[in-house]
């Protein structure tokens, strides 16, 4: 926590406006506590990693940003999150429009069993998009964002499951972009691929860093400094570090993190 | 290497025997109804499915009253207990899929399946048909009780549990994954039973309304208790009437000329066939359904 408030005062003016505040976060499993008190704010258009070892609350963290473990039954939650400015855990919060703003990309890429066109325009569709021509629209719009348009665009009637992993990947994040969220949250979004593909995923975080705030959970280094700008360190529950990528990669703060970079443990 | 692959060909081979055996059986079941029938098929031909007398006593034996009656109950029953085996499929899958008052749940809808139908008879007899004199009378409708809307009734609550648990295990093993990324979309919950798991689970949801069709087609004793047994074609959905099922279990003892005999063994082609048949196009529309 002390790093936290650190580096506000040395690296919050380079951040443009901060997008996620979160203060005092603690997440618990039943009666285990999963996150010990996180203080931290994600700033706007830039890509925040998360980096720590298995178990250490990566998951739980980004998954307390769009209220998805809201579905996990037995949990609770302390502290203050605010997303775009409003208290995401007041009472009465519409979730709904919280989780169009707040996209999320899996691990497992999970496209519906549906045509790659219903996959896309699933979400305009919930959110009250009717127009078959808007919806057209919106649909080559996100796969062109999300660099698979010309990939699919004469195939949109066939089922999304034909897709190859990395595509179906892709789709995934179209289908994200196609509700027009300001911040997407990314767990492992590569974790799963092949090289090809995670390189593509990485090409596709780095275009859309200009247009959104994006938050990602890696396992891998190299990743992490490849297309983040800020990486926040989590052990054991703690947020124990974070800074731009550069600096924390090249002399942390911390020993604990300086130790995990360095492979000595985790 | 050797002693594998020999191991491997007598294993598939002992189950393609068991696979024969299965398939046998269903031949020699057919064999003997087909055999057993051909007297009356040769005497009445095609009016013996059409005809609409069943009057022992005069030799005359069409079976249209009984098809109807077969037909007319199952397809109520499965109308009347859809949305009821549907919630509790949604309940126990979806919104009460762990802990202990789901397991208690759950094992109650399988302890339905289990109790003996001659005790789901006696319950119909005393509880059901009373209801159903009641609601007669509030229609000013002769109020006799029995008849093909009381075995309707009785028959739906005994198919619940098949089509409930099928569903039920169907719907729990929709993906999380899926299902999290329509709310991750900002799906309410609605909308992601009614676009994510309903979808996904809709043919493993049919194959179990099948199953109960076809359970609901061939129940003898409860129905026969409940329906009335009245051997005509019935008019109104409370008229008492009969099913090929409960019909056999009645006449069966009496038939007393080999023509009679032979025209109830031609009843349960008939219902063989008609089960096959429904089985058949079920299969059909799952494949569809499933693409
Ligand atoms: N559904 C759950 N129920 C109970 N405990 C959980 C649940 N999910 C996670 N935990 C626990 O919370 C802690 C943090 O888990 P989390 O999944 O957030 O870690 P992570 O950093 O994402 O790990 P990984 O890198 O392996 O994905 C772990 O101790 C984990 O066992
Ligand atoms: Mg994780």
């Amino acid at each position: 926590m002390l790093a936290t408030m650190e580096y506000k005062e040395t690296e919050q003016a380079t951040a443009t406006s901060v997008k996620v505040h979160v203060e005092g976060l603690r997440f618990f499993y039943g009666a285990s506590e999963a996150l010990h008190g996180i203080t931290l704010d994600i700033p706007e258009k830039q890509v925040t990693a998360l980096i720590g070892p298995s178990g250490c609350g990566k998951s739980t963290f980004l998954r307390t940003l769009n209220r998805m473990n809201d579905l996990i039954e037995n949990t609770r939650v302390e502290g203050l999150v605010e997303v775009l400015g409003d208290n995401i855990y007041a009472p009465g919060y519409d979730l709904a429009e919280l989780r169009r703003r707040v996209g999320m990309v899996f691990q497992r890429s999970n496209p519906f069993p549906k045509t790659i066109f219903e996959n896309i325009a699933y979400g305009p569709r919930i959110h009250g998009v009717r127009d078959r021509a808007t919806l057209e629209e919106i649909v080559e719009k996100s796969l062109r964002n999300a660099a698979l348009w010309d990939e699919v665009k004469d195939r949109m009637n066939q089922s999304a499951l034909g897709l190859s992993g990395g595509q179906q990947q892709r789709l995934c994040i179209a289908r994200a972009l196609a509700v027009d969220p300001e911040v997407i949250l990314m767990d492992e979004p590569a974790s799963a691929l092949d090289p090809r593909s995670t390189a593509a995923v990485e090409d596709l975080i780095l275009e859309l860093r200009n247009q959104y705030t994006i938050v990602i959970v890696t396992h891998n280094m190299q990743q992490a400094s490849r297309v983040s700008d800020f990486t926040a360190f989590f052990y054991e529950g703690d947020l124990v570090e974070l800074g731009k990528t550069p600096n924390l990669f090249t002399c942390p703060r911390e020993k604990r993190t300086e130790d995990y970079i360095t492979g000595r443990f985790g | 290497m050797n002693k594998v692959l020999n191991f491997d060909t007598g294993f598939v081979w002992s189950m393609r025997l068991m696979a024969l055996l299965v398939i046998g059986l269903v031949v020699a079941v057919g064999y003997v109804l087909v055999q057993g029938s051909s007297e009356a098929f040769q005497k009445f031909g095609l009016s013996f499915i059409t005809g609409r007398e069943w009057d022992p006593i005069m030799g005359s034996y069409g079976s249209l009253p009984f098809i109807v009656g077969s037909l007319l109950t199952a397809f109520l029953a499965l109308l009347i207990s859809i949305p009821f085996s549907m919630s509790i499929a949604l309940y126990l899958g979806e919104f009460a899929n762990k802990g202990k008052i789901s397991a208690i749940f759950t094992s109650l809808v399988e302890l339905l399946a289990g109790i003996p139908s001659v005790i789901y008879g006696f319950w119909a007899l005393f509880y059901l048909v009373p209801v159903v004199r009641w609601i007669q009378e509030r229609l000013d409708i002769p109020p006799i009780g029995v008849g093909i809307f009381s075995a309707a009734l009785i028959l739906a609550i005994m198919i619940i549990p098949f089509s409930a648990s099928i569903a039920r295990e169907v719907i729990r093993m929709v993906p999380v994954g899926l299902k999290e990324a329509a709310y991750a979309l900002g799906a309410t919950r609605l909308e992601v039973i009614k676009d994510v798991v309903l979808p996904v689970g809709k043919s493993g949801i049919f194959a179990g309304i099948m199953l109960a069709l076809g359970r609901a087609l061939g129940e003898t004793m409860a129905v026969t208790m409940v329906i009335g047994n009245n051997n005509i074609m019935p008019d109104s959905l409370f008229s008492p009437a009969n099913t090929i099922a409960s019909l056999l279990a009645n006449e069966f003892a009496e038939a007393d000329s080999s023509l009679y005999v032979s025209s109830l063994v031609g009843l349960g082609l008939v219902l063989f066939v008609m089960t096959a048949l429904i089985n058949f196009l079920g299969k059909m529309l799952i494949r569809r359904l499933s693409k």
